[in-house]
């Protein structure tokens, strides 16, 4: 029999979610933050993926599918606005972005 | 150990390794090194999903997100084009090890929930025709049974079918953020009535104030 134990798996995947929740408290570069939000929603996948295929469904994969969308559009307005910061600020990094701050 | 077993490990540990290695501070400071380390997590992950018999999504995790996403992450790297002098270094403040804590603390906490939860699971039988058939509507709509699990034909129908509605929505949504990433990355609106004539440079991106320097905001504060 061929079989993952599926605490291995969920396992993975916090672990995954906790190293991008680490990145995005500690690291200030933006750009390195929007990666971590990316692996945090790859962890989720993962959760997804796994259970889906631990009952047998698909319904997994579909919400899967869709988390993969949502992350491409937040990927491209992310990116567009750390551009657009960066023409009006000439930097990327977060503890010098305080216009609201005085 | 089967062998499944031993590429679940190779995968996942390599996805854990590429992930924590785009966070630490000499292989992370500059971003694209970052970003390559993030293509290799994501390449483990899709070996991940085919391992899982996620085929439709082993592919979309190459195409959209190894490949669509990332290019994109390297092309703002490289538009940005970051001086190394400007690239700072990743500093030690209490702040980032109060959000440490925090993150082990979170880690623990799923940790826990997840022996709890998962105390009389079974493991995740990677045999084909595995997974519980009877009362899912799932029979009826793949006609040949387990063998289509995951594949685009199973997917798609359900796409299709069950989440037409959230599939047209995300549709509508991905147009709406390609429109927007176009509205804020574009110089200015008025670009259009009175073109200007493009800047000498276009490394710093154009534009900036003549007045201030670049670096005239770092040091003062």
């Amino acid at each position: 029999m061929t079989a993952i134990p599926l605490g291995h798996l969920l396992i993975l995947a916090a672990a995954l979610f906790t190293l991008g929740m680490i990145g995005v408290m500690t690291r200030r570069n933006v750009l390195v933050m929007l990666m971590s939000i990316e692996v945090m929603l790859n962890a989720v996948n993962l959760t997804l993926v796994a259970f889906s295929r631990y009952n047998g469904w698909t319904e997994g994969h579909v919400l899967a599918f869709f988390i993969i969308a949502v992350a491409a559009a937040e990927a491209a307005v992310g990116l567009a606005m750390v551009l657009a910061v960066f023409r009006l600020k000439q930097t990327v990094y977060v503890d010098e972005l305080k216009l609201l701050k005085r | 150990m089967s062998m499944e077993l031993i590429l679940f490990y190779v995968l996942g540990g390599g996805a854990l390794a590429f992930a924590a290695a785009m966070l630490l501070p000499n292989v992370g400071r500059n971003p694209i090194h970052s970003a390559l380390s993030l293509v290799g997590s994501l390449f483990c992950l899709a070996g991940l999903y085919a391992l899982l018999s996620a085929h439709l999504l082993s592919a979309l995790q190459i195409i959209v997100y190894a490949g669509a996403v990332m290019v994109l992450f390297t092309f703002v790297i490289m538009l940005l084009n970051l001086q190394p002098d400007e690239i700072q270094p990743v500093r030690l403040t209490a702040i980032k090890v109060i959000a440490g804590i925090i993150g082990l603390f979170v880690f623990g906490k799923l940790i826990t929930a997840i022996t709890l939860a998962t105390g009389g699971a079974q493991s995740v039988d990677l045999t084909p025709y595995a997974g519980k058939l009877e009362g899912n509507e799932w029979k009826t709509l793949t006609a040949g049974g387990y063998e289509n699990y995951g594949t685009i034909r199973t997917v798609g129908r359900m796409l299709y079918s069950t989440f037409l509605v959230p599939f047209e929505l995300v549709s509508v949504l991905l147009l709406v953020a390609a429109v927007g990433a176009v509205v804020l990355a574009k110089r200015s609106l008025h670009y259009i009535d009175q073109p200007e004539p493009p800047p000498a440079k276009l490394n710093r991106l154009a534009n900036k104030p003549e007045a201030a320097p670049a670096h005239d905001d770092h040091g003062h504060h």
